[in-house]
């Protein structure tokens, strides 16, 4: 009994260290970067020039180069993936299921840095030289990689989504006479519809808070994409180029905090409205 | 079960202490990617000469500056000078260690061989955007530089850019080693890296008619050069032994080796 107890206590232990944690991370962001912030206010928001050197700090290119990515990512990855699991769950035989899972997991599990170099060497040079353009360190390169990174999760999570519309839904269209594909589209879909939303929130999240791979294939260049051809920064790349040399307490060290809260809400908006789409969908 | 418990805090806490004996006889230095290198040689020299040793990380310059003053590591190294804010914050002892040329880098497959300042001025401001206007192809110059605070951009700005500001179309990149990937993989691309980077991916240019060769830098032929520095606070033996291996024949023996230029 008194092991039980132990065990219990130890237990606890760690699941309040986690969530604290998080706590600790919010506090020191916001106490770092909220100086700033307020001082700057809605031009750090909306402001086009980003100087340390003269202090002058506006974040709306790399908002708008992190937004940008992000949806064009989606835009590519979110078809491929929704039919993707659909033919999981509903087309593939066991045996081929059986050979896709394993490697959309492996997809998972390919470190960032690696999806980096390969966009930087393959994607990169591809883009160049395909659309003849003096780099192709693009907002279109970075997208094709983000794309790639974030099937994995849209993949899964639509699959369970799809797996868990009740049989008997799928048996009554059966019964009604419609075929598989027209079950798929009017029954299967619509029913699992706020779990691929939830998977695609979750993506969204997975490519704005990616960084390495950005770095390497964005071009980072300070200035709003007038097209998908043209290089951008993210807010993730500004915060890894320029840490290291930021002094700690100026100005400048107290402006990428304030990214970084920009980054963090963001990043919290997306998943607080897939976990109340998940909710909803119970 | 209880006992078990507490025959596991025990091995916990031994082993605890053992690595905490272990950590006396390491040097940590950190800083500068322009350094980096005669970091590495150097190191391990020293450490075949003695039991000590050393680990070198990365970051840039602002950062080894940082980390030595605030006693995170024992030697910082730096390709720019230290502020005079810094040495007075931090109390710090400054070491000249090498003399670095900042080499301008373009592709291989580039046909210019000389740029003189003033059209450097013009390249990285964006008044020159074609290599057309400097007799080359009909290529749009793509700009390759280091991010804002690294040490080999602040002596860059410094030296050629003076009041202009950079063009906003520049390619900003972490580390030389990136820059120069950036330079080998793009025939329109142009760059700035330290000299002791030079090698056969990327071809250094001119300026004003002098290559940045270790004889034209030492002479002061040519003018993009810089000194290096490591940086210390308070030094243990070890650190000292360090110190003076660095700046024996020995040491900058090894700085040569390396495409630096020594010191003295």
């Amino acid at each position: 009994m008194k092991t039980e107890k132990i065990v219990e206590k130890i237990l606890l232990i760690f699941a309040l260290s986690a969530t604290l944690v998080i706590f600790l991370i919010i506090i020191f962001l916001f106490k770092e970067g909220l100086p700033i912030l307020k001082k700057e206010g809605l031009g750090f928001i909306l402001g086009k020039i980003w100087n340390p050197g003269k202090e002058i700090y506006g974040a709306l290119t790399f908002i708008a180069g992190s937004l940008s990515v992000t949806f064009l990512a989606l835009l590519i990855a979110v078809p491929l993936g929704v039919s993707c699991a659909l033919f999981l769950a509903e087309i593939a035989p066991k045996r081929a299921e059986s050979l896709f899972r394993p490697v959309i997991e492996l997809l998972a599990g390919i470190p960032s840095v690696v999806y980096g170099m390969f966009g930087l060497i393959v994607i990169v040079r591809f883009i160049k030289v395909s659309f003849d353009i003096p780099t192709g360190e693009t907002v279109l390169a970075c997208s094709i990689v983000l794309a790639v990174m974030i099937l994995p999760i849209i993949i899964s999570v639509s699959e369970d989504a799809i797996k868990s519309v009740p049989r008997i839904y799928k048996e009554g269209s059966f019964a009604l006479g419609a075929t598989h594909w027209q079950t798929m589209k009017r029954v299967i879909l619509p029913t699992a519809s706020s779990g691929i939303t939830a998977s695609i929130i979750l993506a969204m999240g997975r490519a704005i808070g990616e960084t390495m791979a950005v770095v390497l294939v964005l071009g980072n260049v300070e200035m709003i994409p007038k097209s998908i051809l043209n290089p951008a920064e993210a807010l993730t790349s500004v915060i890894l180029l320029e840490m290291g040399e930021a002094s700690v307490g100026g100005s400048h060290y107290e402006a990428l905090f304030a990214v970084g809260i920009i980054l963090f809400i963001i990043v919290m908006i997306l998943n607080i409205i897939s976990m109340k789409i998940g909710v909803r969908k119970k | 079960m209880k006992k078990k418990i507490i025959v596991i805090i025990m091995c916990m806490l031994f082993l605890g202490c053992i690595s905490e004996g272990n950590k006396a006889k390491t040097i940590s230095i950190a800083g500068s990617t322009t350094v980096q290198p005669i970091s590495d040689g150097l190191a391990e020299a020293f450490m075949k000469k003695y039991d000590i040793s050393v680990t070198i990380q990365g970051g840039g310059s602002g950062t080894g500056i940082k980390m030595v003053g605030e006693g995170t590591i024992d030697i910082g190294a730096s390709s720019r000078e230290i502020k005079e804010g810094e040495k007075e914050k931090y109390n710090l002892k400054i070491y000249p260690i090498a003399i670095d040329g900042l080499a301008i880098i373009v592709h291989p497959s580039n046909k210019i061989e000389n740029l003189g300042m003033e059209q450097l001025k013009k390249i990285f401001s964006g008044e020159i955007t074609n290599w057309k206007e400097l007799g080359g192809e009909d290529k749009e110059i793509v700009l390759v530089v280091r991010a804002e605070g690294s040490g080999t951009r602040d002596f860059f700005e410094k030296k050629i850019m003076g009041d202009v500001s950079l063009s906003r179309k520049a390619m900003q990149k972490p580390s030389n080693g990136a820059v120069k990937a950036t330079v080998a993989g793009n025939e329109n691309a142009i760059g700035y890296i330290g000299a002791g980077y030079i090698d056969d991916y990327v071809k250094a240019v001119r300026i004003e008619e002098v290559y940045p060769d270790p004889e034209n830098i030492r002479s002061g032929k040519y003018e993009l050069s810089r000194k290096l520095y490591y940086i210390t606070k308070k030094e243990s033996e070890d650190v000292k032994k360090f110190m003076d291996f660095v700046l024996s024949d020995e040491g900058q023996d090894i700085v040569e080796t390396l495409g630096f230029i020594r010191i003295g």
